[in-house]
């Protein structure tokens, strides 16, 4: 079985390995990734666009926003997936765990954390909020804002977690974000644009059409990041109990 | 060796990258297969997706060039003039314009970037699913090691069998000569249904269960010539006929079975008669999949 | 040149983190390793111009990943057989 599994890598590495001879130099300017169109009309038209900075953000949540809401869509299901595999399977008594140690929350690290946790929180909201010009957006704003809590977790135990951010609300946020997200695309399919086209949004904002995509962009990251922060918090709190909600890691 | 042109130095030099992304991903595949730990596979799964990340970054890349966000010269919020020319130097009065193609070059590809960012969040996510499905094979089996989980399993199978077998010879006997679907051990897979798939098993099981009850009924009838039209009818005609003898296992699926699919309509009964007839042969038959004493 | 070589230098050290990542026994091990072949990533891809890529993978995969890894090996044996 052993040797029997190098016979498909090795076939898979001989292709890519001829394929891999083909490629464009490394850094080419003619490599056709960079020379495709689309590309380019990214890079040259996002600030007339939208006046974000940021291409990657413009990208992601204007350009390509039918796609990243079904990614966040995706984000949202495999925590419930989690929560409906894990609901009510466990053990019901409480073993002890294979490394488990029994002692209390350390002092020194408590209190660093107390000092962390609300830095940690400002940062995940300026990455948020900052995200258009410069790196960050809603995906790595939620991930911190949910790292946070789970500090909080690691560093006392899981009860006192879910004393700040109940379990429910993990649900209850995801399923936020998501409605936020298609909240704003269905809107400004009222309007009367497509479905996603924030210009529209213009006569709500008030602002210029260009200024309006920039203010919905805003909107569409605070909800990938309310769901991305409740599913990781989710995700946390239910694989490390079990699903059980108690005395976690 | 490290001339031009020679194959060792377009992988080696020009193309380390990927070079590099072809062996993580190799890593990562072999990891997949060959390891047994599940978690050891999961960890090879997040290599593989890693080493198709890096693939896709490193097409974006331009030599010399710049992250994706507007430089300064760029990008000017607030004023929205209409540039009048792409001169370098008159970008400080004009508010946000179309980047000349000379300048696009100086930008790095934004398109593999957003593509791979989100991917790496959905990433994570189905990291987490596959998780908890570790998390409940260890608690149905108590191990995540691949081979043990198999071997308890077969385990169970052949646990599960004598009770079954007892219960009527001449259901299995039946089966014996009618199905050669699964030919290697016949017993087993009439007897132990429910790890089996369903698509595979279904005509031997509501054959049985049909045979069975007519089996219990007239007994001392030569079973194998009585045996074949039945399983012929249970097989083409379908839950139409056969279930009417087999009370339990007939009546929902009889109006459910005309829509729908072959598949579909005959895994419903297959159930049924698998929970219900070995308690109607009272024999102590314990069929449990999950849940192993620990 | 000297980027090229930091290029390098991180793409070797990728393979042999992959590879130790698989190779120890001990699943704890295991992920903290695989936490360092992401940081390693990160570095990489910060380096190739992809910040927002990158601060994905520092925030996602060094962080959160090893995090549910770790979360997850609480609850299961610790020791790999392979």
């Amino acid at each position: 079985m052993k040797l029997l599994s190098f016979i498909p890598v090795l076939v898979v590495g001989v292709l890519l390995l001829y394929a891999a001879k083909d490629f464009p130099e490394w850094g080419s300017l003619d490599a056709p990734a960079s020379k495709s169109p689309v590309s380019s009309h990214f890079i040259a038209n996002t600030g007339v666009d939208t006046e974000v900075p940021n291409m990657v953000t413009a990208v992601l949540a204007d350009y390509r926003g039918f796609d990243t809401m079904f990614e966040t869509v995706v984000v949202f299901i495999a925590g419930m997936a989690v929560l409906a595999i894990l609901k009510n399977s466990g053990r019901k008594k409480l073993v002890k765990r294979e490394f488990e140690v029994d002692a209390e929350p350390d002092l020194i690290v408590t209190n660093t954390v107390r000092l962390l946790v609300p830095v940690i929180q400002i940062f995940a909201f300026y990455v948020l909020a900052h995200g258009h010009v410069s790196p960050g957006g809603g995906f790595q704003g939620g991930v911190l804002m949910g790292a946070s809590f789970i500090l909080v977790a690691l560093s006392w135990d899981l009860e006192t977690a879910l004393i700040r951010f109940p379990f429910n609300w993990t649900t209850i946020l995801g399923g936020l974000g998501v409605f936020l997200y298609a909240g704003i695309g269905l809107l400004s399919m009222f309007l009367g644009g497509e479905f996603l086209d924030y210009s529209e949004l213009a006569n709500i904002f008030t602002v210029s059409r260009e200024m309006a995509r920039y203010h919905a962009m805003l909107g569409v990251e605070i909800g990938v990041g309310l769901t991305v922060t409740a599913i990781m918090f989710s995700l946390y709190a239910n694989l490390s109990t079990e699903g059980r909600h108690q005395r976690g890691l | 060796m490290f001339e031009d042109g020679t194959i060792i130095n377009e992988l080696l030099i020009e193309r380390l990258n990927y070079l590099i992304y072809v062996v993580l991903l190799l890593i990562g595949l072999h990891a997949m297969i060959a390891k047994k730990n599940l978690i050891k596979k999961l960890i090879g799964m997040s290599i593989f997706q890693t080493a198709i990340i890096l693939f896709y970054v490193s097409i974006g890349v331009k030599e010399g060039s710049t992250i994706p966000v507007y430089l300064p010269e760029h990008d000017l919020h607030g004023s929205h003039s209409v540039p009048s020319d792409t001169n370098e130097t008159s970008h400080f009065e004009h508010g946000p314009f179309i980047v000349d193609s000379s300048l696009v070059r100086g930008y790095a590809n934004p398109l593999p970037h957003v593509l791979m960012l989100t991917a790496i969040v959905v990433g994570v996510a189905t990291l987490g699913l596959a998780l908890a499905l570790c998390l409940r094979i260890y608690q149905g089996y108590g191990t995540i090691e691949e081979d043990e989980v198999l071997a308890k399993i077969e385990r169970q199978e052949m646990l599960s069998k004598p009770s079954i077998v007892v219960k009527s010879v001449d259901s299995s006997k039946t089966t014996n000569s009618k199905a050669e679907k699964p030919p290697s051990k016949p017993k087993v897979s009439s007897s132990s249904p429910s790890t089996k798939r369903p698509q595979a098993i279904p005509k031997t099981k509501a054959k049985a269960a049909s045979t069975s009850a007519k089996a219990k009924t007239s007994r001392a009838k030569s079973v194998s010539p009585k045996a074949k039209p039945a399983a012929s009818k249970s097989t083409t005609t379908g839950s139409k006929k056969s279930p009417a003898k087999s009370k339990t296992a007939a009546s929902k699926p009889t109006t459910k079975a005309k829509p729908k699919p072959k598949v579909k309509s005959k895994a419903k009964p297959a159930v049924r008669t698998k929970s219900s007839s070995p308690a109607k042969k009272a024999t102590a038959s314990k069929p449990k999949p999950r849940t192993p004493k620990k | 040149m000297g980027l090229a070589l930091f290029n390098t230098f991180i793409l070797l050290l990728l393979v042999v983190a992959a590879l130790l990542a698989l190779r120890v026994k001990d699943l704890l091990t295991a992920s903290v390793v695989f936490a360092v072949y992401s940081f390693l990533m990160c570095l990489l891809w910060a380096e190739m111009g992809a910040v927002d890529v990158a601060f994905t993978e520092a925030t996602v995969g060094a962080g959160i990943s090893t995090v549910v890894l770790i979360a997850t090996i609480f609850n299961l044996k610790r020791k790999s057989s392979d």
